[in-house]
C-alpha cells in the first residue's frame, strides 16, 4: 500500500493528463470524420467512434496495468520482450491476414492486432538496455550493435511490407545520438539522404560531376594547389592517353571509352596517393568513390525496391509528378479540408470536405484533416502545442532519469513520438510524402492507441520509480 | 558516471521546435495566407461534377458503326442544400407521383445529407431541357450528363453485351469506379472495358445557396479532363452476322465463322437472341428480368458457352491423327457391314458401298472405318500401352484447341471436354481398359465436348493445313491501332500438311462428291465448299444438327461451324445453312433464293417438331 501510493505520488501526472486530453479529442474528431446521419450516438459500437471509446477504454485498463508492474520487470525483461515481438513479427509474416496488400495484422474474431505497433517499445527497451551494459564511449562497433537491433524488426516489417512503421524506426538514431555517438556518424547519414533526393530530382550524371567537383574543392583547400594540380595532371594524362588508345588503336564506342578512360585515370591516381602515402587524398578519394557508388545505387534501389505508389508519393514531394486524381488527388483533397479550415474552422460537424468523403483514411492517417478543417489554425495550434509540450515533457523526464536504461528508454519513446508527429501532420499539409503511420492518440485504431500506451506508460513506470534501483 | 553528452538535448530541444515551425508556418501558409484553399462554408459549396468521358465506339469490320453513344442525363440531389421549392411543378416536369418523389428524397437523405446522390437516373433531353430552364428554381438539384449505348442495328447481342452499373463489391476492389459507374458487364464491352472507358474526369464548381454555379473552384486547379473511351474495330462482318441471324431465326444452335488466314471471327451469332437495344438505360434491369425468366434462355451464349459432343464432324480428327502417327494411310480400305462388330461390341452404320478408303469414309462418313482407324491409334506398338497412345491422341486434340478455353477476346467462355486418361482410370480402374472401351470417341460421340467456337476453329486449322491464330473479334484497338498481340502469334498443330489432303479430299467429297455422300445439299456451283455433317446426341430429345466446313478449298477464306439443336441428321439442317453463310461471304448475293427460302421458313421448336 505504502509502495503504491509512492507511486501515484511520484507519477507524471502532467503527461498523463496530456495523454487523456489527446484521446479524447481524437475520439472527437474520429466522431467528426465518420459522422453518419443513421447512427448519431457517438456511442454506436456498429461505428468507428463507438468502437475507439472501447480502445479507449481498454487502453486506460492497459495504461493501469502497466502501472502496477515492478519497474524491475522491465529492465530485466528487455530482451525477453524484445524476442517476443520479433518472433510475433516473423508470425505475423506466415499465418498475418492481408489488409490493404500488407500482411501487417493477426486477425483475432472481428478485431486485427498490429504487432509492428507493439515492437515499437520493445526495441525501444532491448536499445536502452543495450547502451545501459556500454560504459564507455560508443565506437564503430557498439554503433553496429545498436544498428542490428534496430534493424531487425525494420527488415521485418519491411517485409509485410509496411513502409510506414519501417520510418518510423529511424527515430531510434536520436537515441544514439543522445547517448553520444559522433556527430559524423549523422552527417554521414543526412549527406547519403541529401544525395539520395538530389540523385532523384536531378539525375546520377549531374549529381556525379557536383560530387567530383565537391572533391576537388576539398581537395584544393586541404592540399594547396600544387597537389590539386599534380592529381588533376595525372587524372588528365591517363584518361587522356586510354581516349586516344580507345579510339583510335582499339576503335571502341565512345560512352564505353569514356567510362573506360575515368576508371583507369581514377586507378592510377588511387596508386599515386597510395606510392606517396598521401592521407587527406586517400580519405577524400574514399569519400568521393563511396559517394559514386552509392548514387548508383540510390537509382537502382528506388526503381526496384520500392513500389510504383510508393515512388509516386515521394515524386509528388519532390515536386516531379504532378497527379491530382490518383496519389496526388488524396493531398490535394486533404490541403483543401485544411486549408478551407481557415483561422477558426467551420466549426464541429460542420466540415464539408471531410463529409463528401473526399479525404481518404480520414479517421486513421487523415485524422488531422477534420482538426485543420474544423477547428481551424486556432484548433490545428492547440494540437500542435499539445504534442510539443508532450514532446518536451517527455525530453525533460528523460533527462531527469539517474540509469542510462530509462535515459535511454526516455529518449526512444520521445523520438517515437516526434518522428510520427511530424511525419503525420506534414504529410497532410504537403511537407512530407504521405507516408501511412498514424497520429499518436488521435488515429482510429486499437493497435496504434494501445502501442502508444504501452510505449509510454511503461516511461511513466520507470519514471515513477527513478529513485529505486533498477539493480 | 558524468553524462558527457548533456549538451545535446539542446540540439534534440531544438528539433523539436524546428518540426513544429515547420508545421505551423505551413499552416499559417495553407489556412491564412492562401486564399485559394478557402471556401465560406455558410454561403458557398463544392460541387464535384463528374465528367463521364464517351465510351469507345465500336466498328464492323468494314468500318460500319455498330455501336454508339447517346446523351442521356441524371438528375443529382444534394439534401443539405436543398430548401423549399415547386415540389408540385417539379414533379410534373419529371412525370413523377408526390409518393415516388418522398421515397426518391428519402433514399438520397439516407445515403448522405452532404455527398451528392442520384435523385433521377437518365432522364431524355426533352425532360432535360424543360428542366434547365427552371433548375434555378430548386436548389440543390442539378444534372450531370451521362452517355447510353446505341446500336445502329438490333444484332449481335451476345457478342456486344451489354453495359451495367457497378457493384458495391467491384467498388471495394477496383477504386476507379465509384458508385452510379457503368461497366461492361459481358461481351465486347467488358472483355474491352479498360479500352472502352476512356477515363472519367471531375471538374470542382463553386455552387452558392441559389444553386448557381459561381464558377470553376481554384480557378480549376483541382480538374481533370475526361478523356474518351478507345474506338474499337471489330472482326465481325456486319452484313454476314445479320445474315446469320436471319438464318437462325426460329431455330436454337449458332453459328461461327472464322477467316483461317487471321483467327479472325467473322459472324458469332447464337439463337434465340435479343434486340440489344433492350438492355440499355431505365429499361434495363426489367428487361433483363424478362430475358432471364424466358424458356428459351436468350442470354445464354450458345457458340461460346454450349458444350455438344461434336459427332461425325469428329471423324476428321481421326482421320488427321491416324495418318500423323502413320497407323494408317489415305488408301487404307476397311470394310463396312452396316458397322463396326468386334466380339458383342457393335457400332451401326448406314448402308453404303464397301469397302472405302479415307477420303470417301469421311464423304460418307463411315462408322466403321473410323472404329477401325481409331483402335489402330490406340493400339499403336510405337506405345508401351493404349493408355500412352491415347495421352498422344488427347495432345493431338488440345494442340487443335478442344478441351481448353480457345482464348478467345469474350469473356465467359466454357472449355468443353476431352476425357482424359485418368478419368478413364478412374472409372474402370488403373489402366483396365482398352480402345473398344472408348471407342464411342472414334466417331465423336461419348464423354466428349465441344463448344461451336472450338469446332469453327478446327474447321480453320484444317483450312490452313495445320496452323491457326486464337479466334478473336477486336482486330484494331484505336482507330489506327492493332489487335492484342496475343491474336498475332501464329499456333501450329505439329501435324504435316500433307496429312490434311486426304481428310481434305473427302470433306470435298462429302458436299460435291457423288451419291452416298453426306452433305451434297450444301453444294454450291462455283466455289467448291469442304465440309463434313455431324449429329450430336441428345438425351433430352431430337439430336442437334451440326456442319462444319470451309471454303475455297485452295486459299481458304472462311471456315464456319453451323449447329442447329433438335434438328436431326446434319445434312439436313446445318449444312445448307453454312452453304448459305459461305455464298453470302463470298459472293456478296444469294444466287440460291429456293434455299434461302427454304431455310428461312424452317421452324424448328426444342421439341424438335417442325412447323
Amino acid at each position: 500500500m505504502e509502495r503504491s501510493n509512492n507511486i501515484l505520488a511520484r507519477l507524471d501526472w502532467v503527461t498523463v493528463m496530456l495523454w487523456l486530453v489527446m484521446m479524447i479529442m481524437g475520439w472527437l474528431n474520429i466522431y467528426a470524420a465518420v459522422y453518419n446521419e443513421q447512427h448519431t450516438s457517438i456511442f454506436d459500437m456498429s461505428q468507428r467512434y463507438g468502437k475507439q471509446l472501447i480502445f479507449i477504454i481498454a487502453a486506460i485498463v492497459l495504461a493501469v496495468m502497466v502501472m502496477v508492474t515492478d519497474n524491475k520487470f522491465w529492465f530485466f525483461f528487455a530482451w525477453f520482450i524484445y524476442g517476443f515481438f520479433i518472433l510475433m513479427l516473423i508470425l505475423v509474416l506466415i499465418i498475418g491476414k492481408e489488409i490493404n496488400g500488407a500482411k501487417a495484422w493477426f486477425g483475432v474474431g472481428a478485431f486485427s492486432i498490429q504487432p509492428s505497433e507493439f515492437a515499437k517499445f520493445a526495441t525501444g527497451l532491448a536499445l536502452a538496455s543495450y547502451l545501459n551494459s556500454k560504459r564507455q564511449m560508443l565506437g564503430a562497433r557498439e554503433v553496429l550493435a545498436a544498428t542490428a537491433i534496430i534493424i531487425v524488426p525494420v527488415l521485418l516489417i519491411a517485409l509485410q511490407p509496411d513502409m510506414g512503421s519501417v520510418v518510423t524506426y529511424f527515430a531510434f538514431f536520436i537515441v544514439l545520438y543522445r547517448e553520444g555517438v559522433s556527430i559524423w556518424v549523422f552527417i554521414t547519414a543526412i549527406l547519403a539522404v541529401a544525395l539520395f533526393f538530389l540523385t532523384l530530382i536531378l539525375g546520377n550524371l549531374p549529381v556525379a560531376i557536383g560530387l567530383l567537383v565537391a572533391a576537388a574543392i576539398v581537395l584544393l583547400i586541404t592540399s594547396g594547389y600544387m597537389m590539386t594540380l599534380k592529381a588533376a595532371a595525372v587524372m588528365a594524362v591517363t584518361g587522356g592517353v586510354a581516349f586516344l588508345i580507345g579510339h583510335y588503336i582499339l576503335d571502341l564506342d565512345t560512352v564505353l571509352i569514356i567510362v573506360l578512360a575515368v576508371i583507369l585515370a581514377g586507378m592510377v591516381y588511387a596508386w599515386f596517393i597510395y606510392r606517396l602515402k598521401l592521407v587527406n587524398q586517400a580519405i577524400i578519394y574514399a569519400f568521393l568513390l563511396g559517394g559514386l557508388l552509392y548514387l548508383f545505387t540510390v537509382d537502382y534501389a528506388f526503381h526496384t525496391a520500392l513500389k510504383p505508389h510508393q515512388q509516386t508519393r515521394i515524386n509528388i514531394m519532390l515536386g516531379m509528378e504532378d497527379d491530382p486524381f490518383g496519389e496526388g488527388y488524396n493531398l490535394n483533397q486533404s490541403l483543401i479540408s485544411i486549408g478551407s479550415g481557415g483561422f477558426t474552422g467551420k466549426g464541429y460537424l460542420n466540415g464539408t470536405q471531410t463529409k463528401f468523403k473526399f479525404v481518404p483514411e480520414q479517421s486513421t492517417d487523415f485524422i488531422f484533416c477534420t482538426v485543420g478543417e474544423e477547428w481551424g489554425f486556432i484548433g490545428s495550434m492547440v494540437v500542435i502545442g499539445l504534442f510539443v509540450w508532450l514532446l518536451l515533457r517527455l525530453m525533460m523526464m528523460a533527462e531527469r532519469q539517474r540509469t542510462t536504461f530509462v535515459r535511454a528508454y526516455g529518449y526512444g519513446v520521445f523520438a517515437l513520438f516526434l518522428v510520427h508527429f511530424f511525419v503525420n501532420i506534414g504529410m497532410t499539409i504537403g511537407v512530407m510524402p504521405v507516408i501511412g503511420i498514424p497520429l499518436p492518440f488521435f488515429s482510429y485504431g486499437g493497435s496504434s492507441l494501445w502501442g502508444f500506451t504501452m510505449l509510454l506508460f511503461i516511461f511513466l513506470r520507470l519514471d515513477a520509480g527513478r529513485t529505486e534501483y533498477l539493480g | 558516471m558524468k553524462d558527457r553528452y548533456a549538451h545535446r538535448k539542446y540540439v534534440i530541444m531544438a528539433l523539436v521546435l524546428m518540426a513544429a515551425m515547420i508545421l505551423i508556418a505551413r499552416l499559417f501558409y495553407i489556412q491564412i495566407v492562401d486564399k485559394t484553399y478557402r471556401v465560406s462554408a455558410a454561403n458557398n459549396a463544392l460541387r464535384p461534377v463528374t465528367q463521364y468521358p464517351a465510351r469507345g465506339l465500336i466498328y464492323d469490320r468494314n468500318g460500319k458503326l455498330l455501336v454508339y453513344n447517346q446523351a442521356a442525363y441524371d438528375l443529382l440531389v444534394i439534401p443539405v442544400q436543398t430548401s423549399a421549392f415547386d415540389t408540385t411543378r417539379f414533379n410534373e416536369i419529371l412525370g413523377i407521383t408526390m409518393d415516388d418523389f418522398k421515397t426518391r428524397m428519402k433514399a438520397a437523405i439516407s445515403y448522405s445529407r452532404r455527398a451528392p446522390s442520384v435523385f433521377m437516373k437518365m432522364i431524355s433531353s426533352e425532360t432535360y431541357a424543360i428542366l434547365q430552364e427552371e433548375l434555378y428554381l430548386f436548389p440543390g438539384f442539378y444534372v450531370q450528363p451521362r452517355t447510353l449505348r446505341k446500336y445502329t442495328r438490333p444484332v449481335a447481342a451476345h457478342l456486344l453485351g451489354y453495359v451495367g452499373e457497378v457493384d458495391n463489391k467491384l467498388i471495394a476492389k477496383d477504386k476507379y469506379y465509384r458508385s452510379g459507374d457503368y461497366i461492361g458487364v459481358s461481351g465486347i464491352e467488358k472483355s474491352y472495358e479498360e479500352h472502352l472507358r476512356g477515363r472519367k474526369g471531375v471538374n470542382i464548381f463553386l455552387v452558392d445557396v441559389h444553386n448557381n454555379i459561381k464558377g470553376s473552384y481554384a480557378d480549376g486547379r483541382y480538374d481533370t479532363v475526361a478523356i474518351p473511351g478507345t474506338n474499337l474495330w471489330s472482326t465481325i462482318d456486319l452484313a454476314l452476322q445479320e445474315y446469320g441471324e436471319r438464318l437462325m431465326q426460329n431455330k436454337t444452335g449458332s453459328i461461327v465463322a472464322i477467316e483461317p488466314s487471321t483467327g479472325e471471327i467473322l459472324t458469332l451469332v447464337s439463337s434465340p437472341s435479343y434486340d440489344p437495344s433492350l438492355l440499355v438505360g431505365r429499361v434495363r434491369s426489367d428487361n433483363f428480368a424478362a430475358l432471364q425468366a424466358d424458356t428459351v434462355k436468350p442470354l445464354f451464349d450458345r457458340a461460346l458457352m454450349a458444350s455438344y459432343p461434336p459427332g461425325s464432324t469428329f471423324k476428321i480428327m481421326n482421320g488427321i491423327i491416324g495418318l500423323q502417327e502413320n497407323v494408317i494411310r489415305p488408301t487404307s480400305l476397311f470394310s463396312c457391314n452396316y458397322g463396326y462388330h468386334a466380339g458383342s461390341l457393335t457400332v451401326g452404320c448406314h448402308s453404303h458401298a464397301s469397302p472405302l478408303n479415307l477420303p470417301q469414309a469421311v464423304a460418307q462418313s463411315c462408322n466403321a472405318w473410323f472404329c477401325n482407324a481409331f483402335r489402330s491409334i490406340l493400339e499403336n506398338p510405337s506405345y508401351g500401352s493404349i493408355q500412352d497412345a491415347f495421352d498422344k491422341w488427347r495432345e493431338y486434340l488440345v494442340a487443335f484447341g478442344f478441351g481448353n478455353k480457345t482464348g478467345i477476346d469474350l469473356p465467359n467462355e466454357l472449355p468443353g471436354n476431352i476425357p482424359t486418361r485418368s478419368y478413364y482410370d478412374r472409372y474402370y480402374g488403373k489402366d483396365r481398359w482398352r480402345a473398344l472401351t472408348v471407342i464411342s470417341l472414334a466417331i465423336g460421340q461419348g464423354e466428349i465436348g465441344a463448344t461451336p467456337l472450338q469446332m469453327a476453329n478446327m474447321a480453320a486449322v484444317i483450312a490452313n493445313r495445320g496452323s491457326f491464330y486464337i479466334p478473336h473479334v477486336i482486330k484494331k484497338i484505336g482507330d489506327d491501332g492493332t489487335p492484342s498481340p496475343l491474336y498475332t502469334q501464329k499456333y501450329i498443330t505439329g501435324i504435316s500438311p500433307e496429312n490434311f489432303q486426304p481428310v481434305i479430299e473427302g470433306m470435298e467429297g462429302a458436299v460435291n462428291g457423288g451419291p452416298g455422300s453426306t452433305a451434297r445439299g450444301a453444294r454450291l456451283d462455283s466455289i467448291i465448299i469442304c465440309g463434313k455433317t455431324g449429329t450430336a446426341q441428345n438425351p433430352h430429345g431430337k439430336d442437334h444438327s451440326i456442319f462444319v466446313a470451309f471454303a475455297p478449298k485452295d486459299d481458304p477464306e472462311i471456315a464456319i461451324a453451323v449447329y442447329v439443336e433438335n434438328a436431326g441428321f446434319g445434312s439436313t439442317f446445318a449444312a445448307p445453312i453454312a452453304s448459305l453463310m459461305i455464298e453470302k461471304y463470298l459472293t456478296g448475293n444469294i444466287k440460291r433464293k429456293y434455299l434461302e427460302t427454304h431455310v428461312l421458313n424452317m421452324v424448328i421448336t426444342p421439341s424438335g417438331k417442325e412447323q
